[in-house]
Parts: structure tokens; sequence; C-alpha cells
């Protein structure tokens, strides 16, 4: 049996010239010499002399300027200091992430009066203590330099609170009963909801409209007509043994990734002693992260969603996959309903169609598989989304008849998700009175007659009830930044009330909770969960079943491109684009960051621009350069230019792109002007907003520059990165992986005595602590909610776009994905993500080329990275067989204080610098160095959170315990991927993470003795597939000559 | 055996009299002052009316012993007892009910009238107070060692010249050929000499300049206020914890909120110690300098209560490390147990604080190899078997803050 070849890039598939470089040079990048050109250094732009003269003037104004007077410092201690404020300590306060209706738990670690950093909050049952990018991203928001900041009527600012109540209160009560809307994102607050009937009993004929941005109305509907209520289930992937997603991207964006991910993993966790996990269909047009996860995946052309939902129904009724012409694909779909029918009551089918009859053929294919009750709670209801296209698309004709007296608008900006913005501005234009609460000028309130910016969630009060009887509770972490209030205390202004939204909110549950305690207790906690009883749920009703199916049937065929329009993993809707942590952390996928772009199939690629990517020439033309060719997307009147990025595992005729691009300036110099608006690509079918088209794609003369990090770090050829094996080979033959690992060591001592017999160095005693970490690759699904997290508890740098292209950035952790299988077949690509940073080797070749010392080995297996010490010769980098470590190739974080230097991002080669506005280094760690120019930096294992947690036990006069130390990347991550801790205690959950797992465990390029601290747990494929032995300990790489071979064996 | 058990039971007996008699007699006029600023000082002065009256003279006042203590001990019995004396006295000081003390004893309280009595009328003593006592310069001997230096050189070199001189004017009369004299600043070994030595004494100072850049050992600057940590922290014994409470919670000692020094300047609004000075033999006066915090404050001592906006104190920092540097309090005073004065000197006998150490890496590394760790009593350390095993085996000593890794980079840089 063939090889398995993974690649990074088409360049590392093909082995190509471009790949070969990449794997040679020191660097990605040339130096930076500026107009040296051939001509030598005497004619340069900048002479030897010229440099001299500039060295020795700026010596002298330096010394000059500094003298050696020492500043003098203040201290100002408190006039009257709270009872736990303690400057240097922080406080963690219980509060809720709230992005339309998502409403995650959370606790916000609060330094000195700031909140810097967010982590989930543990005491929730569904999340526990997981977090996604956003969440993690969400306290940079706070800090946006964009927020709007104070009240305005006509653009102009309105100097009080008191004046604008007054304005606005003549204003409606001038309408002489044209109605008042209420047009919000999902209201899932049940204090809000109190606020607002309070509001609407106020007004006669007024009424409250959800609106949300990425629609959920086709599910809601289809409900409805199955189960009388419209509502959304919540999903218990945990007890599915087989799942069949028709296109849901349930682990990155779809409803409630958090719970999902939790539940999916807990599905997926292979026991050693009975290694059975959970099977994952995936049928779907691109590649999404979740397909990308997928055990078995098959692609379709978006058109056919319905069918294949069709047939997959008709094949679990004993019928076949009937109307499927394509013969992999009609294998899988019986495949998958085999699955389902014989592991009825633990399947579940999800699907991500906005088709109401695609929704209710799959209802009735969950009913089959008898899924309700079991992996599908229809009481716990998911309240995330409740926004109705049809209601809406009601209210802005409405609003264009003229017959709308108001409009208030909290947290929904439809003149720039909405497909049709035009109309609905055309319609805001024509209702008297415009109220927005929205925290910036965005394209809506723009539009705006009066804007009353609302909170950020960082310093509201308020609750949220994201699933039925899981409540969530926000209270403030800090004092509103700006002149801003919470949008309910508009309404209970404007409705007469004579309570502030805080005292509501504190009556509303004291009365609730029964008593000021329990009040307090659920604020100190953040939750209060009572799930409801389960009292017989609504049964099935499959009466619109059957012309569900034959709608989808006859809906028309299609034979051009389509479109999907979808939401990337770290960016979901757009809302928070303008937070550069989020535009900075690469797409899962294609790896880019900075923009969105058109995702094609290689054989669009092949037939649209000539560029065979089998073939290494056209493979390195397309792929070494940043440069990608652009198209013109056509949908009816509606066009847009878009680069062109070619992904494997894309249908062929499909080509997707991301929404949440494409914002105006007013939301800030993150977002503008980065990539193009795709929300206008929906279709609205009279009910419901699809996300799918028919599109025309024409090829244009014009390219674009796209940041992608996928191929800035080579391994320089060297094998043995990732494992994978599949379920069936791992059951068959459980030691395969340990066994090869023998096998490889066996000259140098084998696994036993490698560490001492593999080297002529001494080995080094780690006698107290040593720091070890575990990630499993069976549940790192390439979120990048850990990367976020990573950057905001390490002060990692924003680069920007102009540094990324040329391989400037600088994660101390990213995710690499890693391709399998034949780029034309797209239900061949197998994906495999994994996280990968600072190994802290133990014999770390980093630490022997330093000629100041200023990286080395701690007594705990740290490799300390001293950047007072380092003087950036980059020889570390250059002999990292990881490329884990970070240059500070500019100033990016302002730390030095000469104004004019950190102005920036004027040309394309220019540093544009986004954290170094006073407001937004508030959001800095204090207890982490911010690095300056010119120094190394890289993944520390967290210290600053290590040296905190052995302090509290040392302070407690304790051994040292699991839950004193956690890294921010291991809190972030939702799927309990990466284990940490203390490997010389036998019982810490690493030593056991490594031990339970010994026949999965690995190190990356174990063989080259480095001998990392992060240990790996091979990914296992729910495949029925067993290869060949001697597959492992071989090089994965088909080539290429001695330079593999040298580097995999010193 | 009868015998010795009589004569044990005799000892025994003698030893628990002269115990008691002992404790009996260790409560006396000193430990009245004790005793008073314990229980008494937040309400009571000797000579002046606070959130009570005035204590001097209290024996002449309330002649009756036991009715004074039975008032000391239980307040609130005397006044329900309708004794007129307090009754009036009460009302007299807006029924303020005075705290019960029931746990003194008759010696203690006995103690602390003593004290009372002892205690001189400052507006009689004032008229005796002499002026500040000058202190004696400093001799410092440099300058004259200096200048003989100079004078002994210059000698030398005259010496030297007029050496050169006489040797060429007897060259002369013998004949010998003599050159053309070079002058001395011409000589070749000489501007070797001077050169040699400029680079020695010249490297040397620009090293130590260079070295010392940004350190800042025995830096005073001036505060706001004249707070002197002699009289609160040496004189006055408050644990330094009780102010700087950050110091066993995380990174910073932190200065005191205000309202943690009104706790006690509530009540304590004169200085009444010893003269205090400034380095510049300056006398300070510390009932003004108190009258400065009541400024930021905003308190009135004559009517007991705030009545200005407060405003906070920008005390300027004297201990500073670079950022790149990580020092955690908690670490040292709470795990580590190390004193205050270990780094910052001898401070209850500062006036004005200045920094005694230099804060210097070299100074903190030194600390950390010598330094030995809590290593038995702390569980935390449990987890070093080896070390467990070899202090036991003898094959180490003790174990120091290095030898489990503090002096690595990344203890202190991150």
């Amino acid at each position: 049996m063939e090889q398995k070849k993974y690649w990074q890039s088409f360049g590392e598939l093909n082995n190509s010239a471009a790949h070969q470089q990449n794997a040679q040079d020191e660097f990605k990048e040339d130096l930076p010499f500026e107009g040296l050109d051939d001509k030598g250094l005497g004619s340069a732009a900048t002479p030897r002399r010229d440099f001299l003269k500039y060295v020795g003037f700026s010596t002298a104004a330096a010394a000059v300027a500094a003298s050696c007077e020492m500043p003098v410092k203040k201290a100002i201690p408190f006039v009257n200091r709270p009872v736990d404020a303690i400057p240097g300590v922080a406080n963690y306060y219980a509060t809720t992430f709230l992005a339309g209706g998502t409403a995650i738990p959370v606790v916000a670690k609060v330094r000195d009066g700031r909140p810097i950093k967010i982590e989930g909050n543990e005491l929730s049952s569904w999340s526990k203590g997981a977090t996604t990018a956003q969440v993690q991203a969400s306290v940079l928001d706070l800090y946006d330099t964009a927020r709007l900041r104070f009240p305005m009527a006509d653009k102009k600012e309105v100097s009080t609170f008191d004046a604008f109540d007054k304005m606005v209160g003549e204003a409606l009560a001038g309408l002489n009963g044209a109605p008042v809307v209420l047009l919000t994102s999902t209201v899932n607050s049940p204090s809000s909801k109190a606020v607002i009937a309070e509001f609407l009993a106020k007004y006669p004929g007024a009424r409250h409209v959800q609106y949300d941005g990425v629609s959920y109305s086709g599910m809601l509907l289809a409900n409805e007509a199955s189960f009388g209520s419209r509502m959304i289930p919540s999903y218990a992937f945990d007890k599915a043994k087989v799942i069949v997603s028709l296109g849901a991207d349930f682990l990155g964006t779809w409803l409630n990734p958090v719970e999902f991910q939790h539940g999916y993993t807990r599905g997926r966790k292979v026991d050693p002693k009975n290694p059975s996990m959970s099977k994952h269909y995936q049928f779907e047009s691109m590649l999404s992260m979740t397909g990308a996860n997928a055990d078995e995946r098959y692609t379709h052309r978006p058109s056919e969603t319905g069918v294949v939902a069709a047939a997959l129904l008709s094949a679990i009724n004993g019928q076949g996959a009937a109307g499927i012409s394509d013969a992999a694909l009609k294998k899988g779909i019986e495949q998958a309903a085999k699955d389902l029918t014989s592991n009825k009551g633990q399947a579940l089918v999800v699907a991500n169609s906005n088709d109401v009859n695609v929704q209710l053929i799959v209802n009735a294919i969950n009913d089959a598989v008898g899924s309700y009750g079991t992996t599908i709670d229809l009481v716990s209801k998911l309240q995330n989304k409740a926004g109705i296209d049809a209601e809406f698309a009601k209210l802005v004709e409405e609003m264009n008849a003229g017959s709308v007296g108001a409009v208030l608008l909290y947290d929904v900006n439809p003149a720039y998700d909405y497909f049709d913005a035009e109309k609905f501005i055309a319609g805001l234009k024509k209702v008297r009175v415009s109220v927005s609460f929205n925290e910036k000028m965005d394209e809506t309130t723009e539009h705006c007659k009066y804007v009353l910016p609302a909170n950020h969630y960082l310093e509201s009060w308020g609750d949220a009830e994201q699933k039925v009887g899981y409540i969530s509770m926000l209270q403030p972490t800090i004092a509103p930044l700006f002149k801003t209030r919470q949008w309910q205390d508009n309404l209970l202004k404007w409705s007469g009330s004579a309570v502030t939204y805080a005292e509501y909110f504190k009556n509303f549950w004291t009365t609730r909770l029964g008593g000021d305690n329990t009040y307090l207790k659920a604020l100190q906690d953040g939750v209060v969960e009572s799930p409801a009883m389960v009292m017989g749920f609504p049964s099935f009703n499959g009466g619109s079943v059957a012309a569900a199916v034959a709608a989808v049937g006859s809906a028309k065929k299609s034979s051009g491109t389509e479109l999907v329009i979808y939401q990337k993993a770290t960016f979901t809707d757009g809302r928070q684009s303008n937070n550069p942590w989020l535009q900075e952390t690469p797409d899962p996928i294609t790896r880019a960051t900075w923009d969105n772009y058109l995702m094609v199939s290689p054989a669009l690629g092949k037939s649209m621009f000539g560029i065979d990517i089998t073939n290494a020439t056209q493979a390195d033309e397309y792929e070494a350069f940043p440069k990608k060719p652009v198209v013109k997307v056509k949908l009816g009147n509606k066009e847009e230019e878009l680069p062109v990025l070619i992904i494997p595992g894309m249908q062929a005729d499909t080509v997707a792109v991301a929404v949440g691009y494409g914002r105006t300036e007013a939301i800030g110099r993150a977002a503008a002007g980065v990539g193009k608006n795709a929300y206008k690509f929906g279709v609205f079918n009279g009910t419901t907003v699809l996300n799918t088209a028919a599109v025309t794609v024409e090829k244009t003369a014009g390219e674009y520059k796209i940041a992608t990090t996928q191929t800035h770090s080579s391994y320089e050829g060297r094998y043995e990165v990732i494992k994978e094996i599949t379920l069936a080979d791992y059951t068959k033959n459980p030691t395969k992986i340990i066994d090869a690992r023998a096998k490889e060591l066996e000259p140098w001592g084998g696994l036993e005595n490698y560490e001492k017999d593999g080297t002529i160095y001494p080995v080094f005693d780690k006698p107290g602590i040593k720091w070890g970490m575990s990630i499993d690759l069976n549940s790192c699904y390439g979120c990048g909610a850990c990367v976020v997290a990573c950057t905001a508890e390490n002060n990692v740098s924003v680069v920007g776009k102009p540094e990324v292209l040329r391989a400037h950035d600088m994660h101390w952790l990213r995710i690499d994905r890693y391709f399998a299988g034949d780029p034309n077949d797209p239900n061949s690509i197998q994906t495999v993500f994994q996280p990968m940073m600072c190994q802290h080797c133990d014999n770390a070749p980093c630490e022997n080329v330093c000629p100041v010392a200023a990286t080395n080995h701690s007594s705990e297996g740290l490799n300390q990275m001293t950047y007072n010490r380092c003087i950036g010769t980059r020889y570390c980098a250059n002999n990292c067989p990881y490329k884990v470590r970070r240059f500070n190739w500019a100033d990016y974080t302002g730390s030095d204080s000469f104004g004019d230097n950190m102005v920036g991002g004027k040309g394309e080669n220019d540093v544009i610098l986004m954290m170094n506005d006073d407001l937004t280094r508030m959001v800095l760690n204090p207890d982490v160095t911010v690095r300056s120019r010119g120094v190394i930096e890289k993944c520390s294992f967290c210290v600053q959170r290590l040296q905190e947690g052995k302090l509290a036990a040392k302070k407690a006069g304790r051994p040292l315990e699991d839950r004193d130390v956690k890294t921010a990347c291991q809190q972030a991550c939702a799927a309990d991927a990466i284990v940490f801790g203390n490997v010389n205690n036998a019982e810490s959950a690493v030593s056991k993470h490594r031990n339970e797992n010994k026949n999965r465990l690995f190190y990356v390029q174990e063989q080259i003795h480095v001998l990392p601290n992060v240990s790996y747990l091979a990914k296992v494929r729910n495949t029925g597939e067993i290869s060949a032995h001697e597959q492992y300990g071989k090089p994965h790489f088909m080539n290429e000559g001695g330079h593999a071979a040298e580097g995999g064996h010193h | 055996m009868i015998h010795y058990r009589s004569i044990l039971q005799r000892v025994a007996l003698i030893l628990s009299v002269l115990t008691v008699l002992c404790f009996d007699q260790s409560v006396f006029a000193q430990d009245g002052k004790a005793l008073f600023q314990q229980n008494c000082a937040s309400c009571h002065a000797v000579h002046k009316n606070l959130t009570g009256p005035a204590l001097a003279g209290i024996e002449e006042r309330v002649p009756d012993k036991k009715l004074l203590y039975d008032w000391i001990r239980n307040s609130q019995a005397v006044l329900q007892s309708g004794n007129k004396y307090f009754n009036d006295l009460y009302v007299t000081w807006n029924k303020t009910a005075m705290n019960l003390f029931p746990n003194l004893s008759d010696e203690e309280i006995a103690a602390m009238i003593t004290y009372i009595n002892s205690v001189p009328d400052p507006a009689a003593a004032k008229a005796d107070a002499g002026g500040p006592v000058q202190q004696a310069a400093e001799s410092d001997n440099s300058l004259i060692f200096g200048v003989l230096t100079l004078i002994l050189a210059i000698i030398v070199l005259v010496l030297m010249q007029v050496n050169s001189n006489l040797k060429r004017l007897s060259d002369e009369k013998e004949g010998v050929p003599s050159y053309e004299p070079v002058p001395f600043y011409r000589n070749k070994a000489y501007i070797a000499l001077f050169a040699v030595v400029l680079f020695i004494v010249g490297g040397y100072y620009t090293i130590q300049g260079a070295v010392g850049l940004g350190r800042s050992k025995d830096y005073q600057p001036e505060q706001p206020i004249y707070y002197s940590h002699k009289v609160h922290a040496g004189t006055n014994q408050i644990n330094c914890l009780y102010c700087h409470s950050g110091a066993q919670e995380g990174k910073h000692a932190n200065i005191p909120s205000l309202n943690t020094c009104m706790n006690c300047h509530m009540a304590i609004s004169e200085y009444a110690g010893e003269a205090l000075y400034r380095e510049d033999g300056t006398e300070v006066n510390g009932t003004e300098e108190i009258k400065k915090l009541y400024s930021y404050t905003g308190w009135d001592p004559d009517q007991k209560k705030y009545v200005n906006e407060p405003k906070p104190i920008e005390w300027v920092k004297i201990h500073n490390l670079p950022d790149h540097v990580y020092f955690n309090h908690a670490q040292h005073v709470k795990a580590g147990k190390v004193a205050c004065q270990t780094c910052h000197g001898d401070i209850q006998n500062m006036g004005e604080v200045f920094q005694y150490s230099d804060l210097s890496m070299g100074w903190c590394v030194n600390c950390h190899r010598e330094t030995k760790v809590q290593f038995e009593d702390n569980k935390f350390y449990s987890i070093y078997e080896k070390f467990h095993n070899d202090l036991k085996s003898g094959k180490m000593d003790s174990v120091t803050v290095e030898s489990i890794g503090g002096t690595e980079c990344q203890k202190c840089h991150y």
C-alpha cells in the first residue's frame, strides 16, 4: 500500500522548486536592505559614510536628549481603597459574553481596574469553561478606538443624556399613532424581555422584531411545522454514535459551537481499553472546518443539498439513495443511512441549510433514526437565534411604504448584513424617528437620526438565557469608558420608568431567586442553572415532509458555478471585524489573514486560470507569491471582485466566500478596506434568505495579494510531524505507533534510554517540577480559540497584513493544517490540524547557538527566552526545528516613545500599527514584558501563570496541584485538546494523559533528539481502512534526495 | 521517698508562689503606656479631649477607686446605677457610649493611671523645649589628603626637573655631549605613563558610571508629607504589614491608602514624640505634617468629621525596577519569610525613606545564592524528593533559592 502523504502546500505536494528553496532558506524573507539592488554598497541609497554619520549623530543626540537624570516617578495610592482591590493583584468577575443571541458565560480578569483577559466560566454546565476565538478577542473590543463616545443627534454631540431623552421623548410623542418598532438581534435575556414588554405597552401598536444577520429561520419554521412551536432544540453530540452533517459547521460557527465541540469531543475520546468513537459523515460543497474533521466526507453541488437530504431519508426508509447520480456520493449516502439506522437512538443529523424544506426533511430523518429525546433535546431549547427572515422583509416593506413611525435599533446592522441593504436603507430614511443603540457608527447607524451608543458587555448589567433553564449573568467589570448607556436603560427611561436598569435588574432577580443572598451568589457564580424537567416533549408531525421532498426534487438544477456564503470560524458574522486579533488569526482551512477571498476548487483553478496544482511549476507560480488572480462574481445586478484561493476539497463547481468583511471606515482601522461584503449574495426565496446562489464567475486582469501563513515555516524536509491512525487499525494493532517509535529509536537506546543514549551531552535533573504539555490531535478542530487566547495573555503583537505578507507574523501558537489525498478528488481530501508552539526541548538546538545566552533551559524544563539579553542575531530561529521563534522586526506595540515612529500604515510595505494607541494598550497584560524591536520571542508555556500558580501553592504551604496552573491555550480550548502540568507528578493530569494513551503518544521529530516537552496523541480517524505495516517510521515525503535523510538522522 | 516528695512539694510551692509574684509585679508603668495605647488611645488622650475627655487628673475627679474601675470595666452598668457624675459626663459628651473593658484587671488599670499621671503637660513642657540640636559636621579628610597628594606630586616633578637640569649641567661640565632637552610634556615616557593612567582611571569610572546608570541607591527624595518610618515602625512598633498589607498578597507592597492612615490619625492629631530632623538638619513639626494629612483627606479634627473632598497624595516613588523585571513581594514576604529590612534596610530608624539597596541584578542574584528556602516548613517543597534525600544523607546541608532554580532567567524576566 502506498505511503500516505501529508502536505501543507501544493509546493510540498509536488516538491516544487519554491518549496525546496523555502526549505533551504534561513528565513523566508530577504533582509530589508533598501535600494541595494546590484550596484554595491557605495551607490546604495544609504552608503556606508552616510550610515556612519547617522550613527554618530544619533548617538550624540540620544546622549544629549537622554542625559543621565532619573525621571521622577509618582506613586499615588487610593484615597479610600475598596476592600478587594489590591493594586497588582487581579480580580475575577463572572459575566457573560454577548454577540447577537450568543451568550457564553465567562470570567473577566480585571487587573487594577482594567479587564485584560476573558476566560471561560467553569461553573457553567454546558460551556464548561470553554470559549471561542471571538470571546477571547472581545476584551480588545472594549478598548476599540472607533467606539462612539457620546450620544448624537443628526451626527452632532448631545451634551447630556437628559437633553437626549427629552429630544427623543418629544419625537416619539409626536408620532400621531404611527407604530414604533424595536429592531434588535435575538434577545434571550429574561429581564430585557420584561423591559421590552413594558416599553411596548407604553406605545400602542409598537412591536419588537428580531433580526439575525446570519439567519436560522429555515430551522425555526421547519420546527414549527414539525413540533408546533418556533424553536431550535439543543443537540447532544456526545450521545451520538453516528453524526451526519449536511454542511453544518457545528464545530466552528453553527448555533452553539462551544457546547457542540464539548459533546463531539466526549463522543470521540478514544479510550484505550475500549477503543470506540462516534462516526462523523459530512456532506457539503465547500471545505468547512467541521468537514475537515469528518471521518468520511462527500461533496455535492450546493443546489443539491435538498436532494442529498431527501436521498438520505429515502435510503433510511430502505429505498436507496434515490435521485443521486454521482456514484461516490450515492455510496456515501447509503453508507451513512446504514450506519444511522443501525444506531437508532444514538444517531444525529444536522443541516446548515436555511431552506425550510431541507430542514423539514432533516427533521423527518432525525425522527426516523430516533434522535428526538435521545440526541436532540426539545426541552432545553437553544434561544440564540430567533429572527424570522419573512418578518424582517415585511418590516422593510412597511418602512418603504412609510407606515413605520419610529424604529429603535439595537445590535443590528441590516444596512451591512441584509441581502438587500439598499432597500433597507431606503426604508430607514422614510422612518420619521430612527434611533440607533449600536456601539459604532456602522453602516446602519450612519443613516439614523439619533444615536445613543450602548455599553460594551464588560460595562453592562444583564442576563442571558441562551439555553432554556441555563441563565448566565452580566455584571460590569469597569465603569463605562465613554458617555454611553445601556439600551435597556433607554427603553426604561422612554417608557416613563424611574428606575435604572441596574436597579430593575436587581429587583427582577432578587424577586425571582428569592432574596439578596441568592442574587449575590448568582452574580458571583455568573450562572444560575435550573434545567426544565422533561415533561413529554412535543411529538413529531411529519405532515409536511412529503411536500418538502417534492419541493426539493423539483427545484431548479444548476449546471454552472455556485456560490456558498460561509462564516469563518475565527471571524463568524463579522460583528467583531475591527478586532485586529481576529483579523490576524489565520483561517483554519486557508490559513489566510486579513482578507476574504473566493475559495475555488483545483478543477476550477485549472479550467479558469490554467493552474494545474499538481504541476510543480504551475503550482509554484500560483503559490510562491502572494499575488492571486482576481475574479468578478456576479449575481443578477450585484457583483464583486474577489481574489481567488485554490483549496482542495472544494466541490468542482463550487466557490465560497466568507461574510464579515468589506466594512466602512467608521468601523475602525483594522476593518476598513479589508475584503468585500459577501452578505449581498444572499438570496431571498420568499420565506428565508439562502446562503447559496448560482453565480457567474469571470476572470479579470487584476491581481491581489493575500497574506497566508501556511508556507511561512518549513520543516526542511524532516519527517514525522503528524501521525494519524484509523480506528480499525488502532483496534487491530493498538501498539502500532509505539512499536514504530521503538524501532526508530532502537539504535540509540530504544524508548527507555533514548534520552541518555541518544546524545553525548549529559542529562540534567529536573528535581522539583517539570512542565509538560500533551495535545490530543483527535480533539483539535482548528478553531483558533487558543491562538487568540495566547495573543491576549502574552501581549503578542499584531503586525498587520503587509507584515504577514513578509512572513513577520508573531503568533506564538499556530495551528498547522495538513492535507492528505488527491487534490483533484475532493472526497479524498483528509485534513489534520496540529497546534504547534515552542516544544520546550530539553536538548534545545536554539539554546546552543545563542551567542549571548539569551535563551537557555530552566530546571523546570522551560526553554527560557530573556528579551532584555537578546541582541537579535536570530540564530535560534534558524536552528529551531519547529520554526516557532518569532522576531520583532518593528516596534509593533509602540513601546518606544517617539510619536512619529508610531504612525505608520501609509504604504503597502509599511507596518500597520494596530495596538499602539493609549486606549488599546490598556488591554496589555502587565505581568508580561512588551517586547521591543529587534528581539526574538516565543511561547513561554505562560510562565507568568506558572509562577503565579506556584506562588499560590507556596503561600498555602501545599504541593502544586493541576488546578493551580493552566496555560491560556488550555483554558480556552472547548475540546480539552491541551493538557498541561507537572510531569514529575505521576498523579497529574498530563502524566495520566500520557500514560493512559501510551499507544498513541508521539513527539514531533523525535528522532533528532531535541527531547520536546510537548507530546502529541495521534489523530484517530473512524474509518474502516487498515493500512499496511511499516507505514510509520518512514519518511512520508516521496522525494527528495539527501536533504531529508540528512536532516532526519544526525 | 516520702522525704524527697515533701521537698519536691515545697519546691513546687515556692516556685509557683514566685511565679505568681513575678506575674503580679510584671504590670508596671511601662506596660501602662502599652496598655493605654492598646485600649484607650483611640478615644482618649492624656491632656486633650478627643472622642472622650482628657484623662489627666482622673483620680482627682473620681476619687472613688472602685467606682472608677467599675466605670472603666463596664460603663453602662455605672450609668444605669444612676451615678450622677458619670450621667452628667455622658450627657456632656453627646451620649457617646464608652467601650466596655471587662477583662482589665485592677493592676492593669492602676498601671494605666500611673502612666497617665506620669505624662507631663505639653503646654507646660513647651517652655522648657530647647532649639534643635546642632549636628556635628562630619569631618571629611579626603580634601586634605588630595591637596597633600597634589603638592607632593608637584614637588616630585620639580625635583625630577631639577635633578635632570643638574645632570645636564654636570654632563656639560664633563664634556659629555648632551641632547637638546625635551620638555616633560613631550617626553614619551611621561606621555605613555599619563595615557596608561588615564585609561585605567577613566575606564574604571566610565564603567562604574555605565553600570550605575539607572540605579539609584541612597535615593531620598523629598515627599509631600514628612512621613517618618522611625516614628511609626520604630517608636510605635506598628507592624510593617499593617500599612503595607499588599506585601503578602501580591507583587506590590503598596503605599497604604489614606483611609488606613486615618484609622489611627482620626485620634492622633498631634505629634508629641522626640524631635524630628530632616537630612539638612531642619526640624520637622510633626503636628504640622499630620495637618497636611488632614488637608489631603479633608478631615476636620475639631469637628471630628470629613468636611472637604479628599485628594490622593502623590508620593515620590523611591524603589523603581525596570519594566522587564518581575518582582513579587508576596513571594519574598509570605512564601520566603524574608524580613522587610533585608532589602529595605533599617527602615524602623529612617526618617524619610531612602533606597537602601542598589536593586541591581547582581544584588538579587547574590541573595538568591545565599538565602535558604523554607524547605522543611513549606509543604510545597515536598516534591523535591532528591533534595530531601540529600539533606537526610548529608550530601547537602541546606537548600538555597539557587538550588531550586532561583537564579534562572525566567524567574524574574518574562
